[in-house]
């Protein structure tokens, strides 16, 4: 293998990395500020302009605070549940296809990691090791609070990773691959999979609340029932971590909505435009980040306009409400798909 | 570059972003020592028992509905990439297997596993 590709694929994983922790910084500040936003207030205005450097001062202060240990903590499990949990956020966005390809000096360059065939197996894969950071960080804290956030966080994450991974199939059916740049490559043209598969959407969104913890189902670290959940035991960058990696996992799952159901890069007219293969690559990659960006502004919409669940009616949700939804999907899109496809 | 490399590329760098991050909050943090600072964080009283107890049963029952569905659907994902090329032959054995796993779901149903009280 030649040194440019070596090269240009090492700049591209720090590049990704990076930015999944810039964007989970200001996913922060743009929660407080959609925050103020719906109640009528202005949200964080103090540290530099329109508040824009008041991610930089909380990721300091949660520097500077004082790494703290529970006494009767389990030593090597406590480090290891946090940053268990913000490894596998940064690892599942190996395989999201950021953009179409840019055409450096003759050569063709994938703004996407790794095109493995078993895309969709990798992320599912990845994000079911997240909950074990959970698990491990509430039952290492040796706190009561801790570990009833924990088992709740874990009984909640594996109730709707099912309906997601059934929902998911359904996608797999239409587009007969496994490999989310064949997905997105299949929806160029307005073919976005949303308006074959509404169902599938709406279940795999619903999914994609629960799986991240937020509200309403952030029941988890519900802090008028648990104080902080899972992560009442943590300080300093230990719990930065779980913080930072729920806005990561958002962030993630917002990619990976507007990669199966939105045509992750493919804009209106993406072809028909006669620009550059470049031009449409980087207008591509501003697409997707559009998309990104709404289903982002979507989970703070939610969190801020619905009460939480109960724990009962979560898991009759997740499993009387979602489950029958998503298998009776996966057997429609099959007719649907034999009648009218052949 | 294979994709294993790659994987393992991308693995290595968020493990020196984690112990960096770790890193530099032990580098920066301050450090005190209080007795009392090391007790379970709770209402202010002393925890009464041990803080890793029993938990409801219930939990439980999820976790095992949960791996029986899971290995399921596992075996869905081959059948769905080739569904195109199976026909409705294809569909109507695979209708078999989801038939069953709803059978599951509605027996689970049946027997209140699935309502929380």
């Amino acid at each position: 293998m030649d040194i440019q590709f070596i090269l240009y694929k090492i700049i591209l994983i720090v590049a990704i990395l990076l930015l999944s922790l810039m964007v989970a910084m200001y996913s922060t500040l743009a929660e407080r500020k959609v925050a103020g936003f719906f109640q009528d207030r202005l949200g964080p205005n103090r540290a530099g302009i329109f508040g824009l450097l008041q991610p930089v001062a909380d990721g300091l202060k949660l520097f500077m605070k004082e790494e703290f240990m529970p006494a009767n903590a389990d030593k090597v499990l406590y480090i290891m549940g946090p940053s268990l949990t913000m490894l596998v956020a940064l690892l599942s966005s190996a395989v999201i296809p950021w953009g179409g390809t840019l055409i450096i000096a003759g050569r063709e360059f994938a703004l996407q990691v790794a095109d493995v065939n078993i895309g969709v197996l990798y992320v599912f894969a990845v994000v079911s090791i997240g909950v074990y950071g959970i698990m491990i960080g509430g039952w290492a804290s040796n706190n009561k609070y801790a570990l009833m956030g924990s088992v709740r966080a874990a009984s909640q994450m594996i109730s709707y990773e099912l309906a997601m991974s059934m929902s998911i199939v359904t996608i797999v059916m239409t587009t007969g691959s496994l490999s989310l740049n064949e997905i997105v490559t299949q929806q160029q043209g307005m073919h976005w999979n949303v308006f074959t598969q509404p169902i599938g959407f709406v279940v795999f969104l619903i999914c994609a609340f629960a799986e991240t913890n937020r509200a309403p189902f952030d029941l988890p670290e519900c802090d008028s029932e648990l104080i902080g959940g899972y992560h009442t035991e943590y300080s300093s960058m230990k719990l930065g971590f779980y913080l930072f990696s729920e806005y990561i996992n958002m962030f993630i799952s917002s990619a990976m909505i507007a990669s199966l159901y939105f045509g992750g890069y493919d804009f209106p007219f993406m072809h028909d435009m006669g620009l550059s293969h470049n031009m449409v690559t980087l207008m591509g990659t501003a697409a997707l980040f559009l998309k990104i960006t709404f289903f982002g502004f979507l989970f703070m919409w939610i969190r801020w306009t619905l009460p939480r669940f109960r724990y009962d009616q979560l898991m009759r949700f997740g499993w009387k409400g979602l489950m029958p939804w998503a298998i009776a999907n996966m057997v429609l899109t099959g007719f649907f798909y034999m009648l009218f496809k052949k | 570059m294979s994709s294993l490399s790659l994987f393992l590329t991308v693995f290595l760098t968020g493990i020196v972003l984690v112990v960096a991050g770790l890193g530099i909050a032990i580098l920066l943090a301050p450090k005190s020592f209080n007795l009392q600072k090391g007790e379970p964080y709770e209402c202010g009283i002393i925890t009464h028992g041990t803080s890793w107890m029993q938990f409801k049963a219930g939990y439980y029952l999820y976790a095992i509905l949960y791996l029986m569905f899971d290995v399921e659907t596992i075996f869905l994902f081959p059948w769905a990439t080739i569904v195109r090329d199976l026909g409705y032959q294809g569909l109507y054995s695979i209708l078999f297997f989801i038939v069953i796993l709803g059978l599951g779901l509605a027996y689970a149903w049946k027997k209140n596993v699935l309502k929380w009280d």
